[in-house]
């Protein structure tokens, strides 16, 4: 009989841990997901203010501004509908370039500006970030 | 006389019939007990790995010789590119690959073949089929959708070069190594499934399996490293895992391949949680093949793929279903025949590996939803999302944690009962010796948590390691143990290693963009770094921009170093090729950015990372692991019992 109840009190243990576990997971996954919008989305103010995204576009020909620091980026996404600009501070991946696919991650901030901690480029030859097309 | 390409395209269609052949015969005679149809599977095995293999050396001839008939070669191959690139862009593009993972299966079928005499027919005979199964759906799927020698008329004079990325020493060996594991796991899938279809799965069939197993593992594990410190040069970044789909798509096999080698371990041994390991064999190939095509079908590019080749889509997803939701029906239906096997006690050494088995599993499981959910989301047009690293990360800090502190458990408790004090007190010991190990080692005077919970946990797996060793070694000789002991006792301070090397990296790493002129100087890490200035130089097939970088460490010089900018010349791509100085306790990494005007100013990115080598260091000391195991003499021996019993024959 002891045996047995230890055994409930086993299960019902692990039971009750797994769940703990899974909550945690689904809250760290929920916290952690990263939403992807074009810039027609966010003109029409679909894009959430303060939170983290992707943007994805063109690179607008043209667009890409440097500061003097040499290390500042500014340049212009678009969808051909809508168009966002962009400030980044760092090193922009080697297959950046005006005219072609990107994917930004950051924010958008006071001044209506997107700016992004992250410039995503092609991995290999098949596969890209969801989005850049 | 016929080109290669023709040639390479009929020994594709006789594979296709010879794994016909071998995916059903064998099983239907297993079925009804006739010998002679059973004994079809050795000889179609055999047959279709030569058919197949010559497939593959025709398309490497003709990546070699610049045949751009060839659509596959005229696509990702030019003239200009040097020899062992054109061998590593056969299987550079997605039918290459493809076709190498075919190459890897047929010769693990092969393999399986010679080496599997001394079992009883009918488990041969199913295996074989099972594998033949596999085989001819991935022959079809290439010659209906991805056929590797689809022609070009007229050829062009030129090819469109290999990717620029790819163009690297990693490029020739990671794919191999790593399909070889993915697809190793192939064999314990087909010994699961025939265990299965005959309904008998006994002590005997882990056994068999887990060389198997062990080999693939052992594959997988360095294709991963590799990956990883290939990404971590080329990228330019730095970073040495990103949580990508594309690594994911690896890593998940990986973590059930580990489960599954453990739990093989406890079945053969203890012949305790049979169903478990039966469902974890099935969870590790249907991972890897899930792995394949996610990476390999332009799934992940965009799920909108679909739309544009939804012949590749549709087949993909007939197979898998067919593959996993078959193999899954027929243990649903079996499991209950096979039966959970010996029972065992709460506290004992199989609840601790089982334990370990299951968070193992959990891990595994929220890399797939992590993967997985973003891509499904999007073929219903809810959103496009992803699932950050940070997620990722806080899943495995939290997963990992008690994994690790059971590696130091299990291998000292007792199988089938033992008792908590006895082992308080036993490993009382160990744990005193990791805490103030971990607090003692001195790093800088910031104290981070996380970096003393991973140096716990490493001292934790040492010196339990080393009790262990000492308990066996009393009264018995250090060679007397086996050399499995030894296996597991090296794979498990590898974990160790690669804790302490990310967690180091992860807690004091520094990195600075910036901007410097010629003769301007920084600090990172305790380095100083003076920017010398550019030189232009010329590559094979690239010409690029090369920076002097002078390093100081107190006042004195003692290195340079010299990061370069390339430009491919055929695709006008450029590609980012950081110098990096590795060392035991550190790694200086400088990578160059762009010209930031005229005046020969650039930027760059200059990082500190101490210990970074220990992952992968560690990484391939679980290798060596493995590799010690599958030297154990249960197996050598096997194999001689088996030589001796075909020549007495």
């Amino acid at each position: 009989m002891k045996r047995r109840h230890r055994r409930i009190i086993f299960v019902l243990l692990g039971f009750c841990s797994l769940s703990i576990a899974a909550a945690l997971a689904l809250n760290a996954f929920n916290k952690n997901l990263v939403f992807y919008f074009t810039p027609s989305q966010v003109t029409a103010k679909e894009a959430p203010i303060g939170r983290d995204f992707r943007l994805g576009g063109l690179v607008v020909e043209g667009s890409l501004q440097r500061d003097n620091d040499g290390l500042t980026t500014r340049f212009t996404v678009t969808d051909t509908a809508s168009s966002l600009d962009v400030v980044y501070r760092g090193i922009l991946p080697d297959l950046f370039k005006e005219g072609r696919g990107c994917v930004a991650q950051g924010k958008i901030a006071a001044d209506g500006v997107f700016h992004a901690d992250q410039v995503l480029a092609k991995h290999d030859e098949n596969y890209m970030p969801p989005g850049t097309k | 006389m016929p080109s290669p390409a023709d040639i390479g395209q009929f020994a594709l269609i006789a594979a296709l019939l010879l794994a016909c052949l071998q995916a059903t015969v064998p099983i239907i005679g297993a079925a009804r007990g006739k010998s002679s149809w059973m004994a079809v599977a050795v000889s179609a095995g055999q047959w279709q790995f030569v058919a197949v293999a010559i497939a593959f050396f025709c398309l490497a001839y003709s990546f070699v010789t610049n045949d751009f008939s060839v659509l596959n070669v005229a696509s990702n191959s030019n003239s200009q590119l040097p020899l062992n690139y054109r061998i590593a862009a056969t299987w550079g593009s997605h039918e290459g690959s493809l076709l190498l993972w075919t190459f890897m299966l047929a010769f693990w079928t092969a393999a399986v073949s010679r080496f599997t005499r001394h079992l009883p027919n009918t488990t041969v005979a199913r295996v074989l089929g099972v594998m033949g199964i596999v085989s001819t759906g991935f022959l079809l799927f290439m010659l209906t959708t991805s056929n590797p020698f689809t022609r070009l008329v007229p050829a062009p004079l030129d090819g469109r070069d290999l990717n620029p990325l790819l163009q690297d020493p990693g490029m020739v060996v990671h794919p191999p190594m790593l399909y070889m594991g993915y697809v190793g796991f192939s064999v314990a899938f087909a010994f699961a499934v025939a265990a299965l279809i005959g309904g008998r799965l006994d002590v005997a069939w882990a056994r068999w399996s887990r060389p198997w197993t062990l080999i693939a593992w052992t594959f997988l594990t360095c294709g991963i490293a590799m990956g990883s410190y290939w990404s971590y040069y080329v990228q330019g970044w730095g970073g040495w895992w990103f949580w990508d789909p594309v690594e994911n798509a690896s890593f998940m096999p990986w973590l059930v391949g580990t489960a599954l080698i453990h739990s093989l371990a406890v079945t053969e041994k203890r012949g305790a949680f049979k169903s478990w390991t039966v469902l974890l064999a099935i969870a590790a190939f249907s991972l890897s093949l899930l792995g394949t095509f996610l990476v390999r079908s332009g799934v992940l590019t965009s799920v909108h793929a679909f739309a544009t080749d939804p012949k590749r889509g549709v087949f993909i997803l007939c197979f898998l279903s067919i593959v996993i939701g078959g193999s899954l029906l027929l243990y649903a239906w079996r499991a209950a025949q096979v039966g959970l096997g010996s029972p065992f006690e709460l506290i004992s050494r199989e609840s601790f590996l089982l334990s370990n088995n299951v968070l193992l599993a959990v891990a595994a499981a929220s890399v797939l939803l992590g993967t997985m959910y973003p891509l499904v989301i999007d073929a219903l047009n809810l959103g496009k999302l992803s699932a950050g690293p940070p997620y990722f990360n806080t899943i495995f800090a939290a997963v990992m944690t008690p994994a690790v502190f059971l590696i130091g458990v299990g291998p000292i408790a007792r199988w089938k009962r033992a008792s908590l004090p006895e082992l308080a007190h036993r490993l009382g010991w160990a744990f005193a010796v990791s805490v103030i190990g971990a607090l003692a080692i001195p790093f800088t005077t910031e104290l981070k948590p996380l970096v003393r919970l991973g140096l716990l946990l490493a001292i934790w797996i040492a010196a339990t390691g080393a009790l262990g060793l000492c308990g066996k070694l009393k009264g018995a000789r250090l060679k007397s143990l086996p050399r499995g002991y030894y296996g597991m006792q090296v794979a498990h301070l590898g974990v160790a290693v690669v804790i302490v090397g990310i967690t180091v990296v992860t807690g004091y790493e520094s990195e600075k963009n910036l901007r410097m002129n010629p003769g301007e100087s920084v600090q990172v890490g305790g380095y100083d770094f003076r920017f010398i200035g550019v030189t232009n130089v010329f590559g094979p097939n690239y010409e690029a921009v090369r920076a002097e970088m002078a390093v100081f460490r107190n006042g004195s010089l003692i290195l340079r170093m010299h990061p370069e900018k390339r430009t491919d010349i055929v695709s006008g791509n450029s590609l980012t090729s950081a110098a990096i100085d590795s060392g035991v306790f550190r790694d200086l990494y400088v990578a160059l950015g762009e010209p930031a005007d005229q005046s020969g100013a650039w930027s760059v990115r200059i990082q500190y990372k101490p210990f970074v080598d220990w992952i992968w260091a560690g990484a391939i000391l679980m290798a060596l692991g493995g590799a010690l195991a599958l030297t154990d003499r249960r197996y050598v021996t096997a194999t001689k019992k088996q030589r001796a019993a075909r020549e007495a024959a």
